[in-house]
């Protein structure tokens, strides 16, 4: 299963994912909790063209920065 | 600690909490209306939003605590609203939450009930619910989080006379902390640290142990200086134990577990009460195709640009004709005066200062008013519809490459109408080094006060060019505080550009109600500023015109000639080593407008004769650089003033005084030493 993991920031637009992991420090995991972004949450890439990303996270839409998406590791769903 | 008795004891104290974007904001003003005034939280910078209502024989104070996703220590913002509803605690928290959006906001729902604030949960933007025909039931969320529960919709005014009755109802209702199970492991070490802390006595005074416990566990940086200080060190390892034995059980952070299982608990929690429909996507889509236009690679920065453009075409063209009106008025009032005063057999000496002095003065500041509340209207207008937050995506990638956050370039654009709201609005940024270069090239920015100088000088020594002559200046003051900030990147502020997260919020249509309630915040700074600060400086000027008694006003002899001539040796090299333009300067400091002013006082003219004195006293070249040392020198008294009180440093504040002064003096000799050498 843990195979298949990969950094938000490879993810195509327009496929969902699903978080598996978070790695990074203290200050940035207590962000990216506080705006919705744990495990197992279900989230769709709207954007992703080098610069900061979009996705779409239950009903909001984040931009987050390339750096931070490399950190958010997770499964592509189809 | 100071406390709730700032407020009148009967009143009732609630407090408004909630995300950003969860509409507290409009919440807020249909709640208190007009009636409602901005302060500083004792201590910190960040603005304190307080109004009033009045609700049966009740008066109540409602206090809006900064938007936050959480309620912890990682923005001024966080620990602000928690420490308000720690150690004041209101008598009631409303807890306004984004209802289409209930994963998440329910996440500070749930800290607030840990804490055990006594709350009312607002399910705001019910009615686009609705619309979506979800359905939630409402009886069942309020019995599991034991709070009521209300149905609102602050844009439309819904469900707010019953949000107000059931808080007042409710209020000074002890509350008892709700309890979520954090599973075995966890319990049981929470258990343990509860059992350390509570042999302290004010902490046990202080918190509630289980919440304080759980604090300590998600390694709540302010909680742990407040716990280290007073348990032992014996004391502080046995917690480190806690947490270590929790984090090799489970192979996580203690604080991922936490919120974790906190989401864990919303999610049931949403399962038992919310029942999904199915068609879910339309409105979201029109959102989509908006930003799929205004986020794209090509396409974003060219918007970007034309909304800027708009902005300021607005700012000018809607705002130079009604600059004659106050003007005016100026010019009435002081005739008025004069009039009255000479009647009543005034002294010259009286005549002088109120009408020249007070009246012109204060005058010549307020002229700037439409100008500046037309720009924060604009501002406020794409804020509100949400345009905002994309020009900020937009703009991160560049930004980011001049070590500036995509961010940073709110606070900058707002100081084109003041710098002072501008060094104020850098508090959204989270990370400190971003908000300190964004602080110190604010005042590169050219704020409206610099353009009554531009007007003037260009108008006189430019014909038919002025507005490129002012393009240009706009254009210089920009590139400098590009160069600047990526500078302090580089040798300052070290370290990685900090990640960019940034909720991009659903287009909405703005209300007039609330875009003119935010235009008015951040102009009233404007204001404030003109009645106090330069009302002095004006009083001030004129003192030293005509003192020592007797002597000419306003002559070489007076002291602001004496003055002026001591230090003009060091304005010689720019082409303005006359002692009025050092004059006018050393004034311009105090606020940027004055350097007109000062000029026109100098060469006793007044405002009308000025074009001609300027001519005979300047050439093209020195007016040009009399211009650019006005965009760049020392920033105003009032900028100096806010870089102290956002910085908390008089370090910072006399370095951005001096800096900014060297870097104006290096291009202003440069222009004026080149231009002489080609012409």
């Amino acid at each position: 299963m843990n195979g298949s993991q990969v950094p938000l920031a490879f993810v195509t637009p327009g496929k969902n994912a699903v978080i598996k992991d978070i790695i990074g420090g203290y200050k940035l995991r207590k962000r990216l909790t506080d705006m919705g972004f744990v495990k197992s949450v279900n989230l769709k890439l709207l954007k992703n063209d080098n610069g900061p990303i979009i996705v779409m996270l239950g009903e909001s839409k984040v931009a987050l920065g390339f750096g931070m998406a490399q950190k958010i590791m997770v499964e592509e769903l189809n | 600690m100071e406390l709730k008795s700032s407020y009148p004891e009967n009143n009732i104290v609630i407090a408004l909490a909630g995300n950003p974007n969860s509409g507290k904001t409009s919440m807020f003003n249909q709640l208190t209306g007009a009636r409602q005034h901005v302060g500083n939280w004792p201590g910190v910078t960040v603005e304190r939003k307080e109004g009033t209502l009045k609700y049966k024989d009740n008066l109540v104070n409602v206090v809006d605590l900064p938007g936050t996703y959480s309620l912890g220590a990682y923005s001024e913002d966080e620990v602000v609203a928690k420490d308000f509803l720690l150690y004041h605690s209101p008598d009631v928290t409303v807890n306004i939450v984004d209802t289409t959006n209930l994963q998440r906001n329910l996440y500070l729902t749930l800290q607030l009930l840990e804490m055990g604030a006594n709350t009312v949960l607002a399910l705001n933007m019910y009615d686009q619910v609705e619309k979506r025909q979800q359905k939630i039931d409402i009886d069942k969320l309020s019995s599991i989080l034991g709070i009521p529960v209300v149905k609102t919709s602050a844009s439309k005014g819904e469900g707010v006379t019953q949000l107000v009755s059931t808080a007042v109802n409710i209020a000074g209702r002890d509350k008892k902390p709700l309890e979520i199970n954090y599973g075995n492991e966890l319990e049981e070490e929470i258990k343990s640290i509860s059992e350390i802390v509570v042999m302290n006595n004010e902490l046990k005074v202080k918190y509630n142990i289980r919440w304080l416990a759980l604090k300590i566990l998600e390694q709540d940086e302010h909680i742990l200086e407040d716990v280290e200080h007073r348990l032992s060190a014996r004391q502080l390892e046995e917690i480190k134990k806690c947490i270590q034995r929790i984090e090799s059980k489970t192979g996580e952070e203690s604080d991922t577990i936490i919120a974790d299982m906190r989401y864990g608990f919303i999610n049931e929690l949403i399962e038992k009460t919310v029942k999904k429909s199915k068609s879910v996507e339309e409105k979201v889509s029109f959102s989509d195709k908006i930003d799929g236009i205004v986020t794209n690679r090509y396409l974003g920065i060219p918007i970007f640009l034309l909304a800027m453009w708009s902005v300021f075409k607005i700012t000018f063209a809607l705002g130079d004709p009604m600059i004659g009106w106050v003007e005016e008025f100026f010019a009435f009032l002081g005739t008025l005066a004069s009039n009255l005063l000479l009647a009543v057999n005034a002294s010259d000496f009286l005549v002088s200062l109120i009408v020249d002095g007070i009246i012109g003065g204060v005058g010549s500041v307020l002229v700037f008013i439409p100008n500046i509340f037309l720009l924060f209207l604009c501002i406020s207008i794409l804020e509100d519809s949400g345009y905002l937050a994309r020009a900020a995506y937009v703009m991160d990638r560049l930004m980011s490459s001049f070590g500036l956050h995509g961010k940073s370039f709110i606070p900058l654009l707002i100081g084109f109408g003041c710098n002072v709201p501008g060094v104020m609005a850098t508090r959204t940024l989270e990370n400190k080094s971003d908000r300190m270069i964004t602080i110190l090239v604010n005042s590169f920015m050219s704020c409206s006060a610099r353009l009554p100088v531009y007007v003037v000088f260009a108008g006189v020594f430019f014909p038919g060019n002025e507005g490129n002559v002012i393009f240009s200046l706009y254009v210089l003051g920009i590139l400098v505080a590009i160069v600047m900030a990526k500078l302090f990147k580089s040798f300052l502020f070290k370290g990685a550009v900090s990640p960019f997260v940034l909720e991009l919020p659903q287009y909405r249509m703005p209300s007039l109600k609330g875009t003119i309630i935010h235009m008015w915040e951040r102009g009233r700074l404007f204001i404030k500023k003109a009645g106090t600060l330069i009302f002095s400086v004006v009083v001030l000027i004129w003192l030293l015109s005509s003192l020592p008694l007797g002597v000419e006003y306003a002559s070489q002899h007076s002291f602001i000639g004496k003055i002026g001539s001591f230090l003009s040796p060091l304005f010689a090299p720019l082409g303005l080593g006359n002692w009025q333009s050092t004059a006018a300067l050393i004034f311009g400091i105090l606020a940027k407008e004055v350097v007109v002013g000062t000029l026109g006082v100098v060469y006793s003219v007044g405002e009308s004769g000025l074009s001609t004195a300027i001519a005979q006293n300047f050439t093209a070249l020195s007016a040009y650089s009399l211009m650019v040392l006005t965009l760049l020198y020392t920033p105003c008294v009032a900028t100096l003033g806010a870089i102290k009180r956002e910085t908390n440093s008089w370090k910072w504040t006399i370095f951005s005084a001096i800096y900014t002064f060297v870097i104006a003096w290096i291009i202003a000799f440069i222009i004026y030493q080149l231009g002489s050498l080609l012409y």
